[in-house]
């Protein structure tokens, strides 16, 4: 262990790893609750090159890697493994081009999202993917767990704007993928191989990303209801009244005390569910479609309809919700939070089970999501020292996900399996497509280098 | 890789006797690192709110025990609590810094002599002992007034100082002539009295900036309320209290609930954010004293800061020809994260004719100064002032307002040593009373 720590030290720098207890404690844990593990070192490697030869070296003493950027992950892909090696890619952190010509952006892994979103604004254009986390989340860790966010019923998700990506492999070799070009069937899409890989494929390190042009407009509504089903069944209205808007946010009525609280944005507390739903684009269509969404919300029993006064006021609401899943943890000490999706069809049926599952097991759920996608974020606010309560909680998330899965729908939409959704995997794959998934791994990965035990074993 | 501490060795300690919610509270989803001064800086998780949790909550757990890397990382943390304004999930962090900071100097793992000798110095030398703080600002009135202090610079004698205190010379603030009992009757009456407060005058505000203490009589006066100021006042105790001496904060807040009489009085008045941060706490701090909790709940009750007590009762704007004036505002932590108090401070500003509020880029980022924080780790110090002098800079203001002694002390130095066009740094108030003065020509 010393002799690899030295040789890590050669490369990055002494003061770029990190080997004492003070110092590795607060890298033992994502964004995700209950899941801790101790690292045996951390190191900051300030370029690919670095990156590579640190693969190099932990391979050649058979030690296993985990990557981080941030660490608010909620699968606990970023959790470290036992006397394992966390590559922290922090000091990757430059924006290399804009191409306004081909509306793309080139950065390095560690920069942080809302830094490609403001990069691009300045442009006058737009990256869409807005995780709730994007103030300090990596854009390589994005791609990594390709991640969601308020926009993707519209926009879609991470992948959706992957057009290139550089990655080292376990063996050390730097490997690039990808083009400006728009069209491009030049062999197996690779790139999409590794987005969403959760570090067990490969390490990330530079990302090409396609950029839309702003919108030219935008208005968010706030509608409130006296069920969840009311709003549940609103949602389904817009989209089959083939309105897309690109925000249909779902907050039940825990999770808007929470984030009022927090928040202080003047939210109804007395709703049993809100909806925030946003319109962005042209002036007239932003007009005729907040116009729809009202009258739909209004025939499917919304008690009231508020129009954000400007965008600021849209901004404040959408940022508030980007909280809603901290804002939860002010109710008990352990929070878990699920992503099980559903088809857009499926949505009321979801929710009357999360709300069912929560009475039976005696639990308190608070439930938000981006509804206009079927990604729910039911909320398991509980205790981990209570030892009884959190077998409930397991039982209660076993039959969410069997649910779900039965609505043909998936554990998770947006977090990841990492190592919070792994054992339900197996559920959601057939046999052989399961042994695939592996198999593909264990190509690319024979030795296990790249987060050992992540979303499979 | 932690040696966990066997449970028979195991003492009691301020981490392990915590209610474990507290701890628990923080479920490191990572909202608190953009804003925080240090992990901005570092890019290390250790010099983050959720590390340094992540650090107490080990200690709780028994998996770490109480080391000098530990104590040093809370030293690190400037206790700005600009994590507590981004905390969704209601971290107490304040709680927890203390009690950590508290528990480090209770196992003593900081022991160094030169530590320990600015330590009894200053928390336990002058700052608990009015009249000797007081003759000290003295003599250092005659020194800076006689022109010694140039003197001695330029005579090259301060290089026999060690290098920790040679850097820190030039921040040694300008001494006031007349200290806040000179400038300050005891019972200063409005023409018209709606109200009747007492003055806290705080112990640097009271040496260096004794002036902004007559400015915050004269703007209470003006608007309707009668000012009694006890002669002599402790301090209160927030540098005690945010640096581990927990029992010395006790004896000064209750030496400070003596002084006032609160039944007859409708707020006491701070002008000072960092005292006020601390000052709203006694009942917290004397919630386990039989003879205090009640005067403490009381007291906690009827603090203001100046600002937020002139909104609430109502800013008379003074009657005078606008005269063109670009104010940037600079808000100190202790005032908007402590306190919550960000609108107050520019209603106030607002309320001056011809005044010209322009907002500054990270108007809520730490200037550095934090408390004693400039003279105990003065390279991350030094770094958030440049910081924050770019940003002043960049206003094109020619005042920046503050509300906070220790800040306008960093922020005047930062500029200085910034070499650019001079602005000049004051509190909030004494603009106003600036305006008022200006009403009688």
């Amino acid at each position: 262990m010393k002799d690899l720590i030295a040789q890590l030290e050669r490369i990055v720098g002494q003061d770029q790893v990190l080997k004492e207890p003070e110092d590795l404690i607060p890298y033992g844990f994502d964004g995700t609750a209950v899941l801790k593990e101790p690292a045996m070192c951390v190191v900051f490697p300030a370029d690919v090159n670095e990156v590579a030869a640190v693969v190099g070296v932990a391979a050649s003493h058979g030690t296993p890697i985990v990557t981080r950027g941030s660490g608010t992950g909620l699968s606990g892909g970023s959790v470290p493994v036992r006397n394992g090696v966390v590559v922290c890619l922090l000091r990757l952190n430059r924006i290399l081009e804009i191409d306004a010509r081909n509306l793309t952006i080139s950065a390095q892994c560690g920069v942080i999202t809302k830094d490609i979103a403001d990069e691009a604004a300045k442009a006058g254009l737009f990256y869409p993917p807005d995780p709730g986390s994007m103030k300090i989340s990596t854009i390589g860790g994005n791609v990594a767990e390709n991640s969601g966010g308020l926009r993707g019923l519209k926009y879609g998700v991470t992948r959706n704007y992957v057009m290139g990506l550089e990655a080292v492999l376990p063996s050390g070799e730097v490997c690039w993928f990808g083009n400006k070009c728009v069209k491009d069937v030049a062999g197996y899409s690779m790139k999409d191989l590794f987005i969403g890989s959760e570090g067990t494929l490969g390490i990330i390190t530079r990302v090409l990303l396609r950029l839309l042009p702003k919108p030219a407009s935008r208005r968010t509504l706030l509608a409130s209801f006296s069920s969840m089903e009311a709003a549940a069944a609103t949602v389904s209205a817009i989209i089959e009244a083939r309105v897309i808007p690109c925000t249909l946010e779902f907050l039940d009525r825990v999770t808007v005390r929470c984030v009022e609280d927090y928040a202080g944005i003047g939210l109804p507390l007395e709703a049993e569910a809100i909806l925030l739903m946003e319109t962005d684009g042209h002036p007239a269509v932003v007009a005729e479609e907040a116009k729809q969404m009202t009258v739909i919300a209004r025939e499917n029993g919304a008690t009231d309809v508020k129009v954000a006064a400007d965008e600021q006021e849209g901004e404040r609401l959408a940022t508030a919700r980007r909280a809603a899943f901290s804002a939860l943890a002010r109710m008990k000490p352990t929070t878990i939070l699920e992503d099980a999706t559903v088809p857009r069809s499926e949505l009321t049926k979801m929710v009357r089970k999360i709300q069912e599952v929560g009475e039976r097991y005696n639990l308190t759920i608070g439930t938000f999501g981006h509804m206009g996608d079927g990604n729910l974020h039911p909320t398991i606010l509980t205790d981990e020292k209570d030892a009884d309560e959190m077998d409930r909680v397991e039982k209660a998330m076993h039959e969410m996900f069997e649910y779900a899965i039965e609505l043909g729908g998936t554990i998770t939409g947006e977090h990841g399996v990492g190592l919070a959704k792994k054992p339900f995997l197996p559920r959601q794959f057939t046999e052989s497509s399961y042994a695939l998934m592996k198999s593909l791994k264990r190509t690319l990965d024979p030795d296990g280098l790249l987060n050992p035990g992540k979303i499979f074993d | 890789m932690t040696k966990p501490v066997p449970q028979a060795r195991r003492t009691e300690n301020y981490l392990q006797d915590l209610d474990y919610s507290v701890l628990q509270q923080c479920m490191h989803c990572g909202m608190c690192l953009p804003t925080c001064p240090t992990y901005m800086e570092t890019g290390k998780e250790k010099n983050s709110p959720r590390g340094r949790i992540a650090l107490m909550r080990a200690i709780a757990d028994g998996e770490l025990s109480v080391s000098r890397a530990f104590g040093d990382e809370m030293y690190y943390c400037l206790g700005c609590l600009a994590c507590v304004t981004a905390c969704p999930a209601d971290v107490d962090y304040a709680r927890l810094f203390e009690m950590a900071r508290a528990e480090t100097e209770r196992q003593d793992v900081l022991n160094r002599p030169s530590r320990n000798l600015i330590r009894r110095l200053t928390l336990r030398g002058i700052f608990t002992r009015p009249r000797l703080l007081r003759a000290v600002g003295r003599l250092l009135y005659v020194y800076q007034a006689a022109g010694l202090e140039g003197l001695v610079r330029r005579s090259g004698l301060l290089r026999l100082l060690p290098k920790r205190l040679r850097e820190l010379e030039p921040l040694t603030p300008r001494v006031c002539r007349t200290f806040s009992d000179g400038l300050i009757g005891e019972v200063e009456k409005p023409v018209e009295r709606r109200y009747r407060v007492g003055l806290l005058t705080g112990c640097v505000q009271d040496l260096t900036f004794s002036d902004v203490n007559r400015d915050t009589v004269d703007v209470l006066l003006a608007n309707g309320c009668e000012v009694i100021t006890p002669r002599c006042q402790a301090c209160c105790g927030s540098l005690h209290g945010h640096n581990g001496e927990w029992e010395l904060a006790k004896v000064l807040a209750r030496r400070n609930l003596d002084a006032f009489d609160l039944d007859g009085l409708d707020a006491v008045i701070t002008n000072a954010a960092g005292c006020g941060s601390h000052l709203k706490h006694y009942d917290r701090l004397l919630a386990g004293d039989e003879r205090y909790a009640q005067r403490a709940r009381t007291w906690s009750n009827k603090v203001r800061d100046i600002s937020e007590w002139l909104v609430e009762i109502g800013i008379r704007r003074p009657q005078v020809a606008a005269t063109p004036l670009a104010v940037t505002y600079h808000e100190a932590c202790h005032l908007c994260h402590g306190q919550g108090i960000t609108r107050q401070p520019r209603d106030l500003l607002k309320a001056i004719p011809g005044l010209e509020l322009r907002e500054l880029k990270e108007s809520t980022w730490c200037c550095g100064s934090a408390g004693i924080y400039n003279i105990t780790q003065p390279a991350m110090s030094e770094k958030l002032r440049d910081r924050k002098v770019d940003h002043l800079r960049a206003t094109e203001a020619t005042v920046v307002a503050s509300a906070n002694p220790g800040c306008n002390i960093q922020i005047s130095a930062g500029l200085v040593a910034s070499k650019g066009r001079a602005m000049a740094v004051h509190h909030p108030v004494s603009l106003l009373a600036e305006a008022y003065r200006r009403e009688t020509g």
